[in-house]
């Protein structure tokens, strides 16, 4: 049954060093402010699941809390690299990271069979790829009809995941529009899920029926953070700050200054920050 | 506007947008792919399906995403579906005609490293990895491949197969029980290649305007075939170069990145 609470309660009662954790979220969505909150408690040693890393894991590996990160894409979408990650792979600063890489089918296959409460995920992949060789979770099974031979990948099950969504009603559902990503799997998939929003509205009477909700009981923790996926965006609410993932680009590219970016922009603030961040976009 | 005043990039997304048709399917990479994809919808091509894997399909941008998630693809699709469902029921339902990617390291048959330089597990450059291209590759009836020539990106092997081409050539895919035709044409800055019908190996079958054997073979790092008969590629027309000029400003204005502009 889904619990209103603050960020840092959310947080605090959710999440335990050493944790598998899921921040979904594809470009749209992203759970920015949570990811700040899991870097103000210093909750460390986690597994990170995420399909593209992009700047909240790359600022989650850079303060040092994760030990392992799952994923498909390593990149700044539309800017480049991921310079803390990069760091922490080529260098291990600061700290060594272990990694699990696959493809985006993959990962989504994984989810999805997480959320279904299978083992594993079966799909037509990795054929003549090169991760099937430094992967080792990467396996094959045979159709036991047709026999042709195909991917099969375990499935996801974090022990939390967080994402961000336009509404909440009153009860805790939840209400995900515009591009949906792999959010609904993510979450049904977990142990336990918090979810942020922009706006908390007294029910969804009127809303269309085959809209992406997720209903309450499949929430463990609601909280209402206007503004929370800032860079990202909310559709419906505000546009992608995409000054700010250039600007990402040359603060983590240097260890000191991106040090001094995090204890000003995010260990020194709290979640009330991000309605500011957003407004005049 | 005088149509011999272009740069080779402009004449790369050109001669890329030109192999698009009102028919296809197309499963778009950021970057030149995207450019070149939007150009042949906002000139010959006006009902091609253009498919993000943020799981917007056919959608129709004002202006270029920065990212492959950006609002903009969402708001002119015909629908958005799951990342899930974008990957399962549209990409490995074999309903993609066309899969168009970029390259940071290609060979001379196809096969694409996105993923490191160097050493897998003690790599020189970390680079982001294959995100939706290993199925991609495998999953759309065939493959176009846009990238500036450079020695740096075209060589003679690379060091990890993100996504699989034509492997060592011949009938490699189908060894693998691949039944998609992979690697169909790579359109660089300097000319169009296919693929040898026999041995796969991309050849060059057309050059652009102005561009020399010895240019094309200075930037690749493979020894360069050509075609029996090697064409000239028309330059872009006053309509292509003015949609691509077009489009590339309003993109610019859209993502200068002024908060409230």
């Amino acid at each position: 049954m889904a619990k209103f609470q603050s960020l840092k309660e959310a947080v605090a009662d959710n999440l335990r060093d050493g944790d598998t954790v899921a921040f979904e979220g594809f470009t749209h969505l992203i759970p920015h402010a949570a990811a700040h909150e899991v870097i103000r408690q210093g909750i460390k040693d986690l597994t990170l699941i995420r399909m593209t890393p992009d700047i909240i894991y790359d600022q989650l590996i850079g303060m040092g809390l994760a030990k392992k990160v799952v994923f498909s894409y390593a990149g700044n979408p539309g800017v480049g690299l991921l310079r803390r990650m990069r760091d922490a792979i080529e260098n291990k600063w600061p700290r060594a990271i272990e990694t699990v890489e696959h493809s985006h089918a993959a990962m989504a296959n994984a989810y999805e069979a997480g959320a279904a409460g299978l083992p594993c995920a079966v799909f037509r992949g990795y054929r003549g790829a090169g991760l099937k060789e430094v992967n080792p979770a990467i396996k094959s099974v045979v159709c036991p009809f047709t026999g042709e031979e195909l991917a099969a990948v375990p499935a996801h099950r974090p022990d939390v995941t967080f994402i961000h969504a336009q509404k909440a009603s009153r009860r805790g559902d939840v209400l995900i529009e515009g591009i949906i990503g792999v959010q609904k799997e993510a979450v049904l998939a977990a142990k336990r899920a918090v979810v942020t929003v922009e706006e908390i509205v007294d029910d969804f009477n009127d809303l269309h029926p085959n809209l992406c909700v997720l209903p309450h009981w499949t929430v463990t923790s609601l909280v209402h953070v206007p503004g929370g996926a800032h860079p990202s965006y909310t559709h419906g609410y505000y546009s992608r700050d995409n000054a700010s993932y250039l600007e990402w680009d040359k603060i983590s590219a240097d260890r000191d200054l991106f040090t001094q970016w995090m204890k000003a922009n995010v260990l020194d603030v709290g979640p009330d920050v991000f309605a500011s961040r957003v407004k005049g976009l | 506007m005088t149509v011999s005043a272009f740069t080779p990039n402009e004449m790369m997304t050109i001669a890329a947008s030109r192999a698009l048709s009102n028919d296809d399917v197309c499963f778009v990479g950021i970057g030149a792919p995207s450019a070149a994809c939007n150009v042949a919808r906002l000139t010959h091509a006006p009902d091609i399906t253009l498919i993000y894997e943020s799981g917007t399909i056919g959608t129709a941008p004002d202006v270029l995403p920065l990212s492959i998630g950006d609002g903009e693809l969402c708001e002119t699709a015909l629908t958005t579906v799951s990342v899930p469902e974008m990957f399962r029921y549209w990409l490995q339902g074999g309903r993609i005609s066309i899969g168009f990617l970029g390259a940071a390291q290609l060979d001379r048959f196809g096969n694409i490293n996105t993923t490191v330089i160097g050493d897998y597990h003690h790599p020189k450059v970390r680079l982001p990895g294959g995100g939706g291209a290993p199925e991609i590759a495998t999953s759309c009836k065939e493959v176009f491949i846009t990238m500036k020539q450079a020695t740096r990106g075209m060589v003679e092997k690379i060091d990890f197969y993100t996504s699989f081409g034509h492997g060592d050539g011949g009938d490699h895919r189908k060894r693998l029980g691949i039944d998609t035709k992979g690697p169909t044409l790579l359109i660089t800055d300097l000319a169009l290649w296919k693929p040898d019908p026999e041995s796969k190996e991309f050849t060059v079958v057309s050059m652009h305007p102005g561009v020399t054997r010895e240019q094309v073979q200075e930037t690749c790092g493979w020894r360069v075939r050509f075609a029996e008969r090697v064409e000239e590629t028309p330059p872009p027309t006053a309509l292509e170069l003015t949609t691509l000029r077009d489009l590339q400003a309003r993109t610019e204005g859209a993502h200068s990145g002024k908060k409230g502009a």
